[in-house]
């Protein structure tokens, strides 16, 4: 059934055997069978290291390093988890990486959203100006900003807390970029009729404009939370107590100091930070694709 | 001209939606990037955590000190070295996959589609922490498939030849799918009948790849190729999580360096390099702006 839908969605000419042949049979024609299986061998070797680090995770350390590997455990156990849970403090880490990743989605997106709608839709003074500003740091690296980031941060007597975690990011020019774009889409009938009905500005941002952009808001949600929660750079150098490390910073430091060859623990960690994304990709995949293909080629 | 009327009585709302970025943006993006020009050219150091005005400038010599410096000569090689060789390879695989994939021969497009595209969501330090292990010499999942093979393969991440190839494969491993993704997008922009239309003038596979598919692909290969340059040159987790760098700086990057140096409280120093890197990621892409533009 699936093959048959497939099918039909991807139905073209192919390029060698123009004429209209029988689907089923070219689809099964030597020429098809090899570069399927070419493409499954990269697929094992694309999805492969995410399935060994899965599965491993709950094998006792002197499996791990069976070779070949076992695909199901002989051994199931949870001892890395438990130990990752109860004396590694990843519970904390873990709950740190949440709160700030959905602090950074729900500030970003929504204050990318208002300017954007400000700069596409609004005339106010400084319009061109800020805009011209924005657009000036959307090639600026993380990397060029963070020592002076780190000396303003620490002026601020804000080192070691959410709020460095959260703040700077919650000035993202990409997503203000990505904003604008689709709110220039929006038909100016729109939000006139909504004035004439009698909405205020505010009102027309959140009950016209805001439901017509839903799709770039959840890319950008999308991106913006994975961003967050992949991030390793900043954390690293804003946070120094480890009851605000976040799960990359915890990792890192763990995999390099003296659990270092700690496999199964380490795998652990590993998958704790991968497996939660890797569960909403699988489940929103086909909106998450298609969002960074537009935003490719807007 | 009653819309501009509206719109001119809009100008403090609209500055209402603007302001809660707009100071944000201002306090945590314009001051740093104008702060890290300054602190490129004056001595800053650790101890002038707190009192960052009181600091001499000296000049370009952060930036003389850093070009001179053996270690971050080694660092800009091995960066070049990395850009150079991960990026085409990860084009070159991406394109040949969103082909693949394209062609109406292939059985679970969308299997494929997610298969390569999940790595691409993974945190970089994860899945450092895992390809050590797959390339731990004795007893890793590579060097045992090849030992299979009658392959005795490398000491990988600790091998000085070797490391940073091993860098590059991971590099390349967790990228392919964001730009296959795009290319597959672009691809499907392409119009059926310019592939037919050459077909009946008897082009081939490859002609037809060469004269349709790469020119009409450009802007979108333009834009796959910037943004893996502007990663790959500011690549630090992977050495970070896998080598420290080593063995012997031979994996050790130019963001690597820069890190470094802020964590000896050279901020200065750190700054003017953070400096270089930025003048090379502008150059890098504007090269591919040239290559890549679409010819007229």
């Amino acid at each position: 059934m699936t093959v048959l839908t497939e099918r039909s969605r991807t139905r073209r000419p192919t390029r060698d055997q123009p004429s209209e042949g029988r689907p089923a049979a070219r689809r099964f024609t030597p020429r098809a069978i090899l570069l399927n299986v070419v493409l499954l061998l990269g697929l094992a070797a694309s999805f492969g290291p995410l399935v060994w680090m899965i599965v491993s995770s709950i094998k006792p350390e002197g499996e791990i390093r069976q070779f070949p590997p076992t695909l199901f455990p002989e051994q199931p156990t949870w001892d890395n988890y438990t130990e990752l849970f109860a004396t590694l403090d990843f519970p904390r880490f873990f709950a740190n990486s949440v709160v700030v990743a959905l602090a950074v989605t729900v500030g970003s997106v929504l204050f990318s959203a208002m300017v954007g709608y400000a700069l596409a839709k609004l005339d106010f003074p400084g319009r061109r100006v800020l805009f011209l500003l924005i657009m000036g740091t959307l090639m600026v690296p993380g990397m060029v900003t963070f020592v002076p980031l780190f000396v303003l941060v620490a002026n601020l007597d804000l080192i070691n807390t959410y709020a460095a975690l959260i703040l700077p990011f919650l000035a993202a020019p990409f997503g203000v970029f990505l904003m604008r774009q689709f709110m220039l889409d929006i038909p100016d009938e729109l939000l006139d009729a909504a004035r004439v009905d009698g909405a205020g500005e505010f009102r027309t941002f959140f009950a016209v404009v805001l439901p017509q952009t839903k799709p770039a808001l959840a890319t950008l949600g999308i991106l913006t939370f994975l961003g967050s929660w992949n991030n390793f750079l900043w954390p690293l150098v804003a946070v120094q107590s480890a009851d605000k490390y976040t799960l990359p910073v915890a990792l890192a430091l763990y995999s390099t100091g003296q659990n270092t060859v700690q496999y199964g623990l380490l795998v652990a960690g590993a998958t704790v930070i991968v497996l939660p994304i890797l569960i909403v990709f699988l489940a929103l995949q086909r909106h998450i694709v298609q969002g960074i293909s537009t935003t490719g080629l807007k | 001209m009653a819309i501009s009327a509206r719109r001119r009585r809009t100008g403090l709302a609209a500055w209402g939606f603007a302001l809660p970025f707009t100071i944000l943006f201002a306090v945590f993006m314009l001051v740093p990037v104008a702060s890290s020009l300054y602190m490129a050219f004056t001595d800053m150091h650790g101890a002038d955590l707190r009192t960052p005005w009181a600091v001499n400038f000296v000049g370009f010599d952060n930036f003389a000190a850093a070009l001179a410096d053996p270690k971050f000569q080694q660092a800009a090689g091995n960066t070049l070295y990395f850009v150079g060789v991960a990026m085409p390879l990860t084009l070159g695989i991406a394109l040949l996959l969103a082909v693949l994939l394209n062609s109406g021969l292939v059985w679970f497009r969308s299997v494929f589609r997610v298969g390569f595209y999940a790595p691409v969501v993974t945190s970089i330090v994860a899945v450092a922490v895992v390809w050590r292990f797959l390339l731990q010499p004795d007893f890793g999942i590579v060097n045992s498939a090849l030992g299979l093979v009658g392959i005795d393969g490398p000491r990988w991440l600790t091998d000085e030849v070797w490391a940073m190839p091993s860098l590059i494969m991971m590099a390349t491993w967790r990228n392919v799918g964001y730009s296959m993704v795009i290319l597959l997008a672009g691809l499907q922009g392409i119009p059926r009948d310019l592939y037919e239309a050459s077909a009946i003038d008897g082009a081939g596979a490859v002609r037809q790849f060469r004269s349709i598919t790469v020119p009409l692909l450009r802007p979108t290969l333009l834009f796959c190729a910037v943004i893996t340059g502007i990663g790959y040159l500011q690549f630090f987790e992977e050495p970070f999580v896998m080598t420290q760098g080593g063995p012997l700086g031979a994996t050790n990057s130019v963001a690597y360096e820069v890190f470094n140096q802020f964590g000896f409280g050279n901020y200065g120093l750190s700054a003017a390099m953070s400096y270089v890197l930025f003048v090379a990621i502008v150059i890098l892409s504007y090269l591919q702006f040239r290559l890549l533009r679409t010819e007229k």
